[in-house]
Parts: structure tokens; sequence; C-alpha cells
């Protein structure tokens, strides 16, 4: 645990950003870009734990704010798989070239 | 090399894999496989930390909540066996490079910056510890972010109903008035 350095654990965490954000980039169907938001999420949660585990590990804020992060992101993906079922049921694709009624 | 660093190491190299996969499978269901895999991974690097809670909270809500209800999703909204479209060379050459760039410039900044720890000592993440620290109002408490959350998840709950909600056939009659010609137009465009 304490022989691995601080930054290896950043570099898994700053590639998996990195990899989301490649994924909400590239995918246009609205549920892949769901998951790479989620993978976002998660890059960010292992920074605040490594921190918190590395830096300060008299105190559990680190541990607070990724208990409080994996919370809102599983409201933000009910709202949000409600929202792309909402959107199917009037267009019948949840491919967001298809969801241009108010872009022009 | 500890058996501990090969661990991580090897859960670091299975998070990435499964992370790319997710990103880049053409089938939309195996992409989320793919992604319950990363996350029972980085759950994986929780334990390795020894904190053991996030680790269970993160297998329960996201593995067991968040894949559940996109795997559901999916099924009620994609014919199944049809690979997603491929997207075009052209956004993914810029989506490696801005992808690229970014973590060059970010991990150059992070390689270069010293670490150093303010105070030594393992963490005390006992679940009795986090639970009164949750609760509490003192000093280290938090009793105010664990209601907002609270609320904040009602609101979501209930935003969700009412967004997936299915409108009923006999509504107001200036919705009624509204609302049917755009249910004719869509109906249109698929047949």
């Amino acid at each position: 645990m304490s022989q691995i350095p601080i930054s290896h654990i950043l570099f898994v965490s700053t590639a998996l950003f990195f990899i989301g954000m490649y994924g909400f980039f590239t995918r246009r169907n609205m549920i892949t870009m769901l998951m790479s938001v989620e993978l976002i999420l998660n890059s960010v949660n292992i920074n605040f734990v490594a921190f918190n585990k590395y830096l300060f590990p008299q105190k559990m804020e680190g541990l607070f704010f990724a208990l409080f992060i994996i919370t809102i992101a599983a409201a933000e993906a009910a709202v949000a798989i409600a929202i792309i079922i909402n959107l199917y049921r009037s267009h019948r694709s949840v491919d967001i070239e298809d969801a241009d009624e108010m872009k022009y | 090399m500890s058996a501990s660093s090969i661990f991580f190491y090897f859960v670091s190299a299975f998070i990435l894999a499964m992370g790319l996969l997710a990103v880049t499978s053409k089938k939309i269901f195996r992409s989320a496989i793919w992604l319950l895999f990363c996350l029972v991974g980085i759950a994986g690097l929780f334990f390795w930390m020894q904190l053991q809670f996030l680790a269970a909270v993160q297998i329960v809500v996201y593995a067991g909540g968040i894949v559940v209800l996109i795997i559901f999703s999916i099924f009620l909204t994609q014919k199944a066996g049809t690979d997603l479209p491929k997207p075009a060379t052209r956004r993914i050459i810029f989506s490696i490079l801005a992808t690229l760039l970014g973590f060059a410039l970010t991990y150059t900044i992070i390689a270069r910056h010293p670490f150093s720890a303010r105070d030594t000592g393992p963490l005390n993440a006992r679940v009795n510890e986090i639970g009164s620290q949750m609760l509490g109002t003192g000093r280290d408490g938090y009793a105010l972010p664990f209601e907002v959350v609270s609320i904040l998840l009602l609101a979501a709950m209930i935003g969700c109903i009412v967004i997936a909600m299915k409108t009923p056939a006999i509504n107001l009659p200036g919705r009624e008035k509204k609302g049917e010609p755009e249910k004719l137009e869509t109906n249109s465009m698929t047949v």
C-alpha cells in the first residue's frame, strides 16, 4: 500500500477520466453517453479517496465526498434514464442526432 | 515488488482495459457489461485502500443499482442484436487528439507536483466512525449535507416519476389538441 506513490493512482484516475471523455465525444447514443459520464464520476471518486488516504489520513473528508458523489450519481442516472425513456416515447430513438427540434 | 503493489497494478490495468472496452464496444449491451466490470474493479481499488464501506457502497449502488437501471433502459429502447453506428472517422481522430492532449497536460502537471502528506497515520474508516460523523452536528459532522442529499434524492425520485409517467389518453382539452398532431407526426416518421 505505502510503496505505491500517489501519482500512480492519479495516473489511473486521469486515464479513466479521459477514457470517459473519449466516449462522451464519440458516442451518439444517449445511454452510452450516460455510461461515459459514470466513468468520469468514478475517476473523480478515485481521486478524492486517494488524496484522503495519502495526504490527510486523520480526516475523512474525501471519503464523505465520494459517498455523496455516489449518491448524486445515482439520482442523476435515474433522472437521465427517465428523460431518455420519455424521449424514446416521442421520437422512437435515443440518438442525439434525432433530437434536434430546439437546435435551429 | 510486494503482493499488494502487484494487486494494485493488476486492478488498475483491469479498470482501464474495461473502461476502454466500455467506450469502444460496438454492441451497447456488451458495453454495459464492460462498464459493470470496470465499476467492480474500482470497488476492488477501494478494497485495496482498506475502505471497505466505500467499496461496499460502490458495489451496491453502482453495480447493483445504476448498471441494472442502464441495462433495463437498453432493453426498453434498443433493438436487440443491432450494432451501434460507427462514429465518423474525423470525429474519432479529433476525439483521440483532444483526449491525448488533455491527458498529457494533466499528467505532466500531476507528475511535477510534489505531494507531501500533512499528517501521517492510518486512516480510521470504520463504519461506526463513518456513521457518527455522517449524522454528527459538531466540527466533523456531515448532518447538513446528509439532509440536503436526502432532499435531493426525494426530488429526483418525484422528478423521475413525473417525467417518465405516461400521459393519460383523456387529458385537458387544450393539451390534447396540442399533443395529437405531434403523435401523428412521430408515427409517420417511424413508418
